[in-house]
């Protein structure tokens, strides 16, 4: 973890309010690991006054990272702004992201995503198909869920990888007309290798606790990997707290997003 | 050029603490900032029994601040002493360990735990925490009332409180003794008062002011929680007034906090009476801006050709 002035090498919008940028960070790419993030301070005045998190989206010849980001709101408005050359603080990489079985060969992973939650997944699925046997035939599945054909986000990261890719959006304009949520179902139905699938998902909280059902249902072994409002992304402040369930008794405990996830176990969180 | 102060019994090579719940028990900021040169560590406030802390949201950003309601989340004091104790006494900075109670007797049994711990040398006392005896009475009579809301009552709200929770721990301990006040009184001096006769060290002020957000489009209230406490830039002005206010009435010294950003925001409270400053919700934004801090007001300092930092202290000009 650092702290860094970064050099911002491309920030351009890739689609309806959609930016990617890229950042000159040595000290970060050589050590992130997919699912983890970093806390991008917008601008350095005192208002908007924190950080933003950002998942890493690529790691780039382990000298500058990517993200993705949607404008939302003021922090990302300004990030948005921002102009290639100038320097941006970043701390990072942060938090636990995706585990990798060690055994992957044999293994189906499906990723799925809602909207932006695709930010991570691509280089996740960049590390998976680095370490798996070119010549094997798994195939990496990817769902990608968005609201209309427009905000389709990473198909074309995905496909020159060799990844099965489904679509769904929630106007039917391409794909599967519903939510991902129901595309994974449809999937699982015709998938025959159901006991050697994991999941990694990652967007909206009802998205993910519908994935988490499903998998749980399914037996499938399934990542999630959750957002809650930060403020330090180190586990300083304690604002991020996570309900999980917790072993041998006692009802519950809370875990924080920034430290222990932001991926975890989908069967450890308590979904109210 | 002499950064160094005193507080109570403690020395302080800087007047630069990490303030309370901001700053964690500091390792997990290890490797973002050179530990050493801190003036002094304030940990999260420690409980006697663990805390699991509120519900979420936790955390809303507002104009130039933030509001948060974490709760006092802890593990408890046995955990404090098993796991983070060890760390934080190998620092080789001054550790002042938070402390908060709902009962006096719950503040006495903490102060006469961590009065065996050598590596603490002083007891910082959130007295922000709900004054049992005076809710009890407020909420019955609210109840009469039919009042849909919660009372809020703290211990740093009531005097005679304040007072006697700073007497009781006084009792078990000889380590210094800091006192934290709340803002969110009509008159901060009488409780600072309180908090010096009952035997308190030195006051420190502000914690957080009481505050909320709305979100307009579900109508919900931004926090979990509904009211929480603001902090950062924002409540500078307001904290550094109570600050001035308190340092003209109290002989002891005061640690002043509130929005402090950089080395020019801690000199503002130091001229306006605060002996040290501490820094809290700035950490969040540059994990290593304490020493950032610490060397502004050294510039300011070298700048003003001002040989030793005591000079500057309560040092307000008039007209
Ligand atoms: C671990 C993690 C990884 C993330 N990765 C990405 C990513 O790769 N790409 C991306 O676009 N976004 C990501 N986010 C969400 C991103 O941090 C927020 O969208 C951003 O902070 C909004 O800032 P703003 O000032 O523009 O919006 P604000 O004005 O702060 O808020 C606007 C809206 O965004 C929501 N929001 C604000 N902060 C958060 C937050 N921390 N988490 C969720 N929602 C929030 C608010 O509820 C509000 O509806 C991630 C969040 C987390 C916790
Ligand atoms: C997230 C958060 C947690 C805090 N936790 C504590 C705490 O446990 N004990 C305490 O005495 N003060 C706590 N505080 C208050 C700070 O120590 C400080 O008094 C206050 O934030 C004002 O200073 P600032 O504006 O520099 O943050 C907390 C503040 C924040 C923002």
């Amino acid at each position: 973890m650092k702290d860094i002035k970064a050099k911002i090498l491309f920030n351009e919008e890739i689609g309806l309010s959609y930016f990617k940028m890229e950042l000159r960070a040595p000290e970060i790419a050589q050590i992130a690991q997919p699912g983890q993030f970093v806390q991008v301070r917008c601008t350095n005045t005192l208002d908007p006054l924190l950080r933003r998190p950002f998942s890493v989206h690529r790691v780039r010849s382990l000298q500058s990272i990517e993200i993705l980001y949607e404008i939302v709101g003021r922090g990302t408005e300004i990030l948005a702004k921002r102009k290639e050359g100038e320097f941006i603080d970043v701390l990072g990489p942060l938090g636990n992201g995706f585990t990798i079985p060690s055994e992957v060969e044999g293994r189906t992973p499906i990723l799925i995503a809602g909207g932006i939650g695709v930010a991570p997944l691509v280089f996740l699925a960049e590390k998976l198909r680095e370490i798996r046997n070119p010549k094997s035939k798994i195939q990496i599945i990817v769902l990608l869920g968005a609201k209309t054909k427009e905000s389709i986000l990473c198909e074309k990261d995905f496909k020159k990888i060799g990844a099965e890719v489904h679509i769904a959006t929630d106007d039917g304009t391409r794909g599967y007309n519903g939510f991902v949520s129901e595309l994974f179902k449809r999937i699982l139905r015709t998938t025959h290798h159901a006991s050697r699938i994991t999941i990694y998902a990652c967007g909206p909280h009802p998205m993910l606790r519908e994935i988490a059902e499903i998998s749980k249902e399914k037996n499938l072994d399934c990542q999630v990997s959750v957002e809650e409002k930060m403020a330090c992304g180190i586990g300083t402040c304690l604002g991020c707290a996570v309900k999980v369930i917790r072993r041998g008794g006692e009802e519950f405990i809370y875990k924080l997003a920034c430290k222990d996830g932001p991926v975890f176990d989908a069967e450890e969180i308590i979904w109210d | 050029m002499g950064l160094d102060i005193r507080i109570g019994k403690i020395k302080l090579k800087n007047p630069v603490m990490v303030a309370s719940g901001t700053f964690g028990y500091a390792k997990e900021v290890e490797g973002l900032i050179d530990l050493r040169k801190l003036g002094a560590i304030v940990t999260k406030t420690i409980t006697l029994k663990k805390r699991p802390g509120n519900i979420m949201p936790r955390i809303c950003e507002t104009a130039s601040g933030m509001l948060n309601s974490i709760g006092l989340q802890n593990e408890g004091i046995e955990d404090f002493i098993e796991e983070k104790l060890p760390y934080l006494s190998k620092i080789g900075v001054p550790l002042i360990v938070s402390i908060s109670g709902e009962t006096i007797k719950e503040f006495c049994e903490l102060s006469k735990i961590l009065d065996n711990e050598k590596a603490v040398k002083g007891i910082e006392l959130n007295i922000s925490c709900p004054n049992i005896k005076v809710s009890a009475f407020a909420k019955a009579s609210a109840d009469r009332r039919r009042s849909q809301f919660t009372v809020h009552s703290l211990i740093a709200q009531d005097k005679s409180a304040t007072y006697e929770v700073v007497r009781g721990v006084r009792r078990t301990t000889d380590k210094t003794l800091i006192t934290k006040l709340s803002p969110n009184v009509t008159d901060i001096v009488e409780i600072a008062q309180a908090a010096c006769k009952g035997g308190s060290d030195a006051i420190s002020l502000v914690n957080t002011f009481f505050g909320m957000a709305i979100d307009i489009h579900t109508k919900m209230p931004r926090l979990g929680n509904i009211i929480g406490g603001l902090s950062g830039p924002c409540i500078k002005p307001l904290a550094l007034k109570m600050v001035w206010e308190v340092a003209k009435a109290i002989e002891k010294p005061v640690i002043g906090m509130g929005g402090i950003m950089d080395g020019d925001d801690a000199i503002e409270f130091m001229i306006a009476g605060a002996k040290a400053v501490q820094i809290g919700t700035a950490n969040f934004v540059e994990p290593g801006i304490c020493e950032k801090i610490i060397k502004g007001i050294e510039e300011y300092l070298k700048k003003n050709k001002i040989k030793d930092i005591g000079k500057i202290l309560g040092n307000l000009q008039s007209k």
